[in-house]
């Protein structure tokens, strides 16, 4: 499923235009996105869908896998998406 | 943030509160259903989610140090997209 393929179910479901549709999803992907680029409250709760996170990697030694040599990986910030009971329940069914 | 919140961003762009949250409720319905069926879900520049099986496997109860076996099972995968990742990086 693609975007244009959610915009297309989303806007049956609700009816909502598309073009309306579209500018709603893109600012709900917009706003989870802010959100965990904010440095304080980096995380989004959806009930019943699951919560998206902000994970923090370290700085760490790697090597480059074609000369192999040392090379110094700078720490990120890394999004996570942690399931909700629910959701997970549907997957496995 | 939840999904009020998220509503009342929504609801700037020119919808009731109300038209807003039914949206919001339905886009995540929609994207349930989907992933209930096993399909895979892209959204450029955010990410992707995808189910995958996981095989069966010998496990332990750490408590009692019994070997269990850990049934196959199906576990959502998120993985973020590159635009999603550069925003997380920016530190803002």
């Amino acid at each position: 499923m693609t975007k244009a393929d959610l915009v297309e179910l989303v806007a049956a479901r609700v009816h909502l235009t598309k073009k309306d549709t579209e500018v709603v999803i893109d600012s709900i992907l917009d706003s989870i996105s802010r959100a965990l680029s904010s440095k304080d409250d980096g995380k989004v709760e959806l009930r019943g869908f699951g919560s998206f996170r902000v994970r923090e990697r370290r700085a760490r030694q790697g090597r480059n896998p074609q000369s192999g040599a040392a090379v110094q990986v700078p720490p990120k910030r890394v999004p996570f998406f942690k399931p909700g009971k629910e959701l997970k329940a549907l997957v496995d069914s | 943030m939840t999904k009020a919140d998220i509503a009342s961003i929504v609801a700037n762009k020119g919808l009731t509160k109300k038209q807003a949250m039914e949206a919001v409720e339905a886009t995540l319905d929609i994207l349930k259903e989907a992933l209930k069926k096993g399909e895979k879900i892209q959204l450029v520049g955010f990410g992707s989610f995808q189910v995958r099986a996981k095989r069966a496997r010998k496990g332990r109860n750490p408590q009692t140090g019994k070997g269990i076996t850990i049934a196959a099972r199906k576990v959502l995968k998120f993985k973020p997209g590159k635009a999603l990742h550069l925003v997380v990086n920016a530190g803002g």
